[in-house]
């Protein structure tokens, strides 16, 4: 039984993205918190900083290891989840939810269709 | 995995209890169960135990084993009294750290040396060496395992695991036989994470035994499987070396903060005509331990730049270590800086990502346990 929500879509990084109106709100995946442990520290990007799709838009750290955040599409970031600088391990808790990361205008509406829906990503988990 | 990579005697306990493996040293090691923080704080709480079946030990014995083993080592082995333990570091002719190692005086004439794993091949030819024409010499770690048990309540679990009254009552650093779990082991009071508790040494074909024993034992106190990412974190903030980060054979002792375990005056060592004239030139760079009070977690090789100034500037240090500290509540870390600032109070930056993120030296260790 998948635990990634159906109506998400998701990224071979291991992020997610919902659609809401014009906007992607994205995070990380359940397994990448997983992988990643306890979060100590997330580090994102100011609103206005315009992305490539795949370019770093942030930093997330565990007690161990430092990972890179990925935009899933092309666009510009409108507001970044600010309560994470205080509360990381809200990530933890949970991901799919208060931990969200950032909310991204993107540069083409049509981007989000070609992200992965959630059975290609069990699958793409499946093969790990 | 890496076929190459060797498994030690606890392998399926680890995976049994979802333990995330990963290649350590040339062996495939637990670096968590729970997660590192609920692990760290399990062994500050309760008691955790951890595999450390992939450390090294050599056997030295004979008439001469321990003169020849007090020659290799800065610290003075040869006054230590039987059924004790003592920390060392082991140095080139230059001055410079080998490895460090826990040394055993099992009898006047039998030594066991505990070395770290990534330097067993090293530190076994090293006193092979030594040994010959003076003493017996046997590599005996894969045969030898070894748990560690480490944390308030570790009393408790030894004893409802069977360990003797007398085990019960070692002071720090001492140790001796017993039986433990039904099984013949070596319980030393000592370990690697600023707790109460035991290194117990078994026979490698009774670790997994034991290794069940004790986490039966432990369960109504809390005991916790911990992996290496605990060890780390545990270590860190008792200020406890870790060899290849903090210390290595480009570092002396005495600006590593180990010159207590340097005694010059102990008679000849390898590496004394070095460090006497390091001591007397005065050290050019010290290992402080430090606190950020920017936002931002200093690891392992980031570079260290002055107080003020900007990312990119001329490094005037290195991080050797560094994380959060789970019990400290602070992003800490260890790193070299020049003498000068070295005091408590000085300031620095720790350039992470293109940042220069504060940071002031603290006196460590950065936890110590309540007695």
């Amino acid at each position: 039984m998948s635990q990634n929500p159906k109506d998400l879509r998701y990224t071979n990084d291991h992020e997610w993205a919902r659609k809401e109106g014009d906007l992607l709100r994205v995070g990380i995946t359940l397994h990448a918190v997983a992988q990643l442990g306890d979060i100590t520290l997330v580090d994102l990007a100011a609103a206005g900083t315009r992305l490539a799709a795949h370019a770093r838009f942030g930093d997330i750290e565990s007690v161990k290891a430092v990972s890179e955040l990925f935009a899933p599409v092309a666009g510009e970031i409108v507001e970044r989840n600010a309560a994470l600088e205080s509360a990381p391990e809200t990530v933890n808790a949970d991901a799919y939810g208060a931990g969200w990361m950032v909310l991204i205008r993107p540069a083409d509406p049509a981007a989000y269709d070609a992200l992965l829906d959630a059975d290609a990503y069990d699958a793409l988990l499946g093969s790990l | 995995m890496n076929d190459s990579l060797r498994r030690t005697a606890l392998h399926d306990a680890h995976v049994s209890l979802g333990a995330r493996i990963v290649p350590f040293a040339g062996w495939e090691m637990p670096v968590q169960y729970a997660g590192v923080v609920a692990e760290h704080k399990a062994v500050r709480e309760a008691a955790g135990l951890f595999d450390v079946c992939h450390m090294g030990e050599l056997e030295l014995r004979g008439e001469h084993a321990v003169a020849v083993v007090d020659y290799l080592v800065t610290n003075d082995f040869k006054s230590l009294a039987v059924g004790r333990a003592l920390y060392t570091v082991c140095c080139n002719a230059e001055g410079t750290i080998l490895d460090d190692l826990i040394l055993y005086k099992r009898g006047l004439e039998d030594v066991l040396v505990v070395c770290n794993a990534s330097n067993r091949a090293k530190i076994a030819a090293h006193f092979a060496k030594a040994a010959e024409h003076h003493c017996e010499f046997r590599d005996v770690s894969d045969e030898t395992g070894l748990i560690a048990l480490q944390g308030p309540r570790a009393v408790d679990v030894m004893r409802a695991a069977g360990a003797s009254e007398a085990t019960l009552a070692l002071p720090s650093f001492a140790f001796a036989r017993d039986t433990v779990g039904g099984v013949a082991v070596t319980a030393a009071r000592t370990g690697y994470t600023g707790e109460d508790g035991f290194e117990i040494f078994v026979h490698d074909a009774d670790a997994a035994a034991l290794w069940s024993a004790l986490m039966a034992a432990g369960r109504p106190f809390g005991l916790a499987p911990a992996g290496l990412g605990a060890r780390d974190t545990l270590r860190l903030e008792a200020r406890l070396s870790l060899y290849g980060n903090d210390i290595d054979e480009t570092t002396t002792p005495l600006e590593a903060g180990l010159a207590w375990v340097v005694k010059l005056d102990k008679g000849d060592f390898v590496g004394r005509d070095a460090l006497v004239r390091a001591k007397e030139t005065g050290l050019s760079r010290k290992l402080v331990g430090f606190e950020m009070t920017g936002r931002g977690i200093a690891r392992h090789g980031y570079p260290l730049v002055a107080s003020g100034a900007d990312a990119g500037s001329a490094p005037i240090g290195l991080v050797t270590s560094g994380s959060p500290g789970p019990t400290v509540g602070k992003n800490i870390g260890l790193g070299y800086v020049p003498a000068a600032l070295a005091a408590i109070g000085s300031a620095f930056a720790v350039e992470i990502r293109g940042q220069a993120v504060p940071a002031v030296v603290v006196k460590t260790p950065f936890y110590k346990r309540p007695r």
